[in-house]
C-alpha cells in the first residue's frame, strides 16, 4: 500500500477578484521508500501541492476537494491539532524553498532544532533535544559542535544541511524538500542531492522533491509527476516519462532541458506563457500554447489516463489513438 | 576575425571596511580579491562563456570590462584602444557600443516608465534623439527581440509583460545603440525553463547576423554548453580553464572543470548519475588559498608545487589554456 494517496486535491486562493485555481484535480500516491518528482514552471501549483499536504496554506487557500490519505487516514479531515501532533514533523515534513534563508539570523541553530523537536514532542527535555539535534548533524554530515552556532556563521551548502536536519528531527516517514537544490552553486547542489538520496536509503524515507529542474529529478527521483496550470498533465515512472513523453508540455519541458553532453544544438522553447489561474483556459488548460490544438481540446478537459504500466497521461491526443 | 575586446592582466581588488578600532590598530589594509590577473579577448560576432560559482568574480570582470567599476590593475582594450584611463567624457561615445543586459528583468526595467521610454533612454542619453528617428529605432529594436506588432508594446509598462518579454525589452534596449559588445550577465536564471531558450536563441542570432559580440556570463554549464562558441572557467578570481566550449565539454583539463561537469545534473533518468568528487565550498576571496587557489579542494592535488607555487596559464592543446601544474612542465 502507499503510503501517501492524493486523490483529487483541489486547492484555491481567495483573492478578491476571485478564485485563484491553483491546484485542480491532482492525484499521486508515494510508496515507502519512494521518491516522487513534483515537475513544473513557476506557478504551476507543485508549492501549493507541498503547503496543502500539511495543511499550512495562507488564511486565504482553502483545500476544497480532494483527500490525502497518509498511512490510512485522510488527513483534510483532522483538526488543527491532530495536524500539529500526528502528521507534521513526525509524519510529513518540508524543507522550505530557499531554506538557507529560513533560518532565524538571530537565534542559534541548536534553538531552532530543539523548537522544532518540543513543538512536535513536548515531553522531551531540553538536554534530549539538543543531544538528538547533534546526532542529526552528524547525520547530514556537518560537524556536531557546530550546532551552537548562528545561522550566519554557516555557508550556504551548510545552511541547506541544517534544514534538512531540521526536517528529520522528529523521524518523519516522508519528507518535502522544495527546490532543494536551487541558489546553491553546481557543486553544492550535487552534495545536497546526493545526501538526500543517501538518506532515502538509510532511512527509508519516502520523498516529494519539488523542482522546476528535470535534471535534478531525473537525478534523483523514482516517478514523476508534471503539473501545468494547475493539473496534473503526466504522471508515473520516471523513466517511462522521460524517454517516451506524450504529453505536449512534458515534450516541450524535457526539450528545453539540454545535456552538458550532447552535441551544441539550438534550444527549444514553448511559446506563449502559462495562464491566469483566475480564469483558466476552458478545455485542456494547455490548449492555448499547444502546437498539436484540436477542437476538442479547446471545449473538453482530457482526463488522465492510463497509457501503460505505470504512465498516465491526460491529453486528447494519446486518448483518440 | 576582429578582435573586439581585449582584457590583460585584469585585477579588480574591494577594500574590505572594518570597524573603526581594527583600522586603527592594524596596519594591513585587507582586500576582497575579486578579480585577480584575468586575460582574454572576445572576437567580433562571438559568445565568449564565463562560468563558475558565485563569488569568482564573473560578473565583476564584466562590470570592469565596460568599466562600470574601475579596475585596480590592468589594460582592457576595446577594438584595439586602451579604453582603461579614459575620462567619463571620453568614455561616452565608445559606450554607444558596449551595452550590457542585467540578470533580472523584474528590477532593471524602470515600472514607470514606458517600454517606448525605456527602449528610447539610451538614445537619448547618447544625445541621438534629436539625430535620428526615436520611434523607428525604437520600433525596430523591438522587432530585432521579436516583439511583435511593435506598436502593441511600445506604449505598456513594464508590469503589463511577462517575464520573458521584459528581458526581450532589456535586450531591446541594449540593441537600440547597435552596440557591437554586449555583456549578458545572468541574462536567463530569473526566466522560466520554458521561455528562456527565446532569450538565448534571440543572442545566437545576434552574434551570427549582426556580428554581435557577447561575454555571457553564467553558472549553468548546460546551457553554456549549447550557446558559447568559446568559454573561461573562473575560480576565485582567475581562470582555470579557457577554449572551445565544444574542446572543453567533451574533455575538460582542470580537476576544477572536470568536477564541475560531473555535478551537473544530466535530464535522463537512466544516465550516468553526476559525482561529486570535491568536497566543501568556494574559500574566502579575502584570503585565497596560496599557490594554486584551487589546492585546497582539488581531487588530484600532486603535492608542494600545488600549495607553494601559482600555476600559469598555458597553451596545452591547441586554443585549449590551462592554469595547472598537471600539464604545465
Amino acid at each position: 500500500m502507499a503510503l501517501l494517496d492524493v486523490k483529487g486535491l483541489t486547492t484555491y486562493y481567495e483573492i478578491m477578484r476571485g478564485y485563484v485555481k491553483a491546484v485542480e484535480n491532482v492525484s499521486f500516491s508515494v510508496k515507502k521508500g519512494e521518491a516522487l518528482g513534483l515537475a513544473g514552471e513557476s506557478g504551476c501549483g507543485k508549492t501549493t501541492v507541498a503547503l496543502s499536504l500539511l495543511k499550512i496554506l495562507p488564511a486565504n487557500g482553502k483545500i476544497v476537494a480532494g483527500k490525502i490519505i497518509f498511512n490510512g487516514t485522510d488527513i483534510t479531515k483532522l483538526s488543527e491539532n491532530e495536524m500539529r501532533q500526528k502528521i507534521r514533523w513526525k509524519g510529513i515534513s518540508l524543507i522550505f524553498q530557499g531554506a538557507m534563508n529560513a533560518l532565524n539570523p538571530v537565534y542559534r541553530v541548536s534553538d531552532q532544532i530543539v523548537e522544532a523537536i518540543r513543538t512536535h514532542e513536548p515531553h522531551v527535555s531540553k538536554e534530549e533535544a539538543l543531544e538528538r539535534a547533534e546526532k542529526l548533524f552528524e547525520l547530514v554530515g556537518i560537524e556536531p559542535s557546530r550546532v551552537t552556532n548562528y545561522p550566519h556563521e554557516f555557508s550556504g551548502g551548510m545552511r541547506q544541511r541544517a534544514m534538512i536536519a531540521m526536517a528529520l528531527a522528529c523521524n518523519p516517514q516522508l519528507l518535502i524538500a522544495d527546490e532543494p537544490g536551487t541558489a546553491l552553486d553546481v557543486i553544492v547542489q550535487a552534495q545536497i542531492l546526493k545526501l538526500l538520496k543517501e538518506l532515502k536509503q538509510r532511512l527509508n524515507l519516502s520523498m516529494i522533491l519539488i523542482s522546476h529542474d528535470l535534471s535534478i529529478i531525473a537525478e534523483t527521483c523514482d516517478s514523476t509527476a508534471i503539473m501545468y496550470a494547475g493539473k496534473l498533465v503526466e504522471y508515473g515512472n520516471i523513466v517511462n516519462i522521460f524517454k517516451r513523453p506524450l504529453h505536449p508540455y512534458t515534450q516541450g519541458l524535457i526539450s528545453a532541458f539540454p545535456s552538458i553532453h550532447s552535441e551544441r544544438q539550438r534550444m527549444y522553447s514553448i511559446p506563449g506563457s502559462p495562464p491566469d489561474l483566475l480564469n483558466p483556459p476552458s478545455g485542456c488548460r494547455f490548449h492555448p500554447r499547444c502546437q498539436y490544438t484540436m477542437e476538442i481540446c479547446k471545449r473538453e478537459e482530457p482526463p488522465l489516463v492510463e497509457v501503460e504500466s505505470d504512465h498516465y497521461v491526460a491529453c486528447h491526443l494519446v486518448k483518440s489513438s | 576575425m576582429k578582435e573586439i575586446v581585449k582584457v590583460v592582466n585584469l585585477k579588480k581588488w574591494f577594500p574590505v571596511r572594518l570597524g573603526f578600532w581594527t583600522t586603527l590598530f592594524s596596519r594591513k589594509q585587507l582586500f576582497v580579491r575579486a578579480v585577480d590577473g584575468v586575460s582574454f579577448n572576445i572576437q567580433q560576432g562571438e559568445l565568449f562563456g564565463l562560468a563558475g560559482e558565485s563569488g569568482s568574480g564573473k560578473t565583476t570582470t564584466g562590470r570592469v570590462i565596460l568599466r562600470l567599476t574601475e579596475p585596480t590593475d590592468g589594460r582592457i582594450f576595446f577594438e584595439g584602444k586602451d579604453i582603461t584611463n579614459l575620462s567619463y567624457e571620453e568614455l561616452k561615445p565608445l559606450r554607444r557600443k558596449m551595452q550590457i543586459i542585467f540578470q533580472d528583468p523584474y528590477e532593471s526595467l524602470n515600472p514607470r516608465m514606458t517600454i517606448m521610454d525605456i527602449i528610447s533612454e539610451p538614445l537619448r542619453v547618447q544625445g541621438l534623439d534629436k539625430e535620428v528617428d526615436v520611434e523607428e529605432a525604437v520600433r525596430s529594436a523591438l522587432e530585432d527581440v521579436q516583439l511583435v506588432p511593435p506598436e502593441e508594446f511600445m506604449y505598456r509598462f513594464p508590469h503589463e509583460l511577462s517575464g520573458g518579454q521584459r528581458q526581450r525589452v532589456a535586450v531591446a534596449r541594449a540593441l537600440v545603440l547597435r552596440p557591437k559588445f554586449i555583456v549578458a550577465d545572468e541574462p536567463v536564471s530569473m526566466l522560466d525553463v520554458s521561455i528562456r531558450a527565446e532569450v538565448l536563441n534571440l543572442m545566437l542570432d545576434l552574434a551570427q547576423k549582426h556580428k554581435v559580440a557577447f561575454l555571457y556570463i553564467t553558472h549553468d554549464l548546460a546551457l553554456a554548453r549549447h550557446i558559447c562558441d568559446r568559454i573561461a572557467i573562473m575560480y576565485l578570481g582567475k581562470i582555470m580553464e579557457l577554449g572551445q566550449m565544444d574542446d572543453i565539454a567533451k574533455e575538460p583539463l582542470h580537476p576544477y572543470t572536470q568536477a564541475l561537469m560531473r555535478a551537473v545534473p544530466v535530464p535522463d533518468p537512466t544516465a550516468r548519475r553526476t559525482e561529486v568528487v570535491i568536497k566543501g565550498e568556494i574559500p574566502s576571496p579575502i584570503n585565497p588559498p596560496s599557490g594554486c587557489r584551487f589546492h585546497t579542494r582539488c581531487p588530484q592535488y600532486i603535492g608542494d608545487i600545488c600549495r607553494k607555487k601559482e600555476p600559469k596559464l598555458v597553451e596545452v592543446q591547441k586554443d585549449h589554456y590551462v592554469a595547472c601544474h598537471l600539464y604545465s612542465k
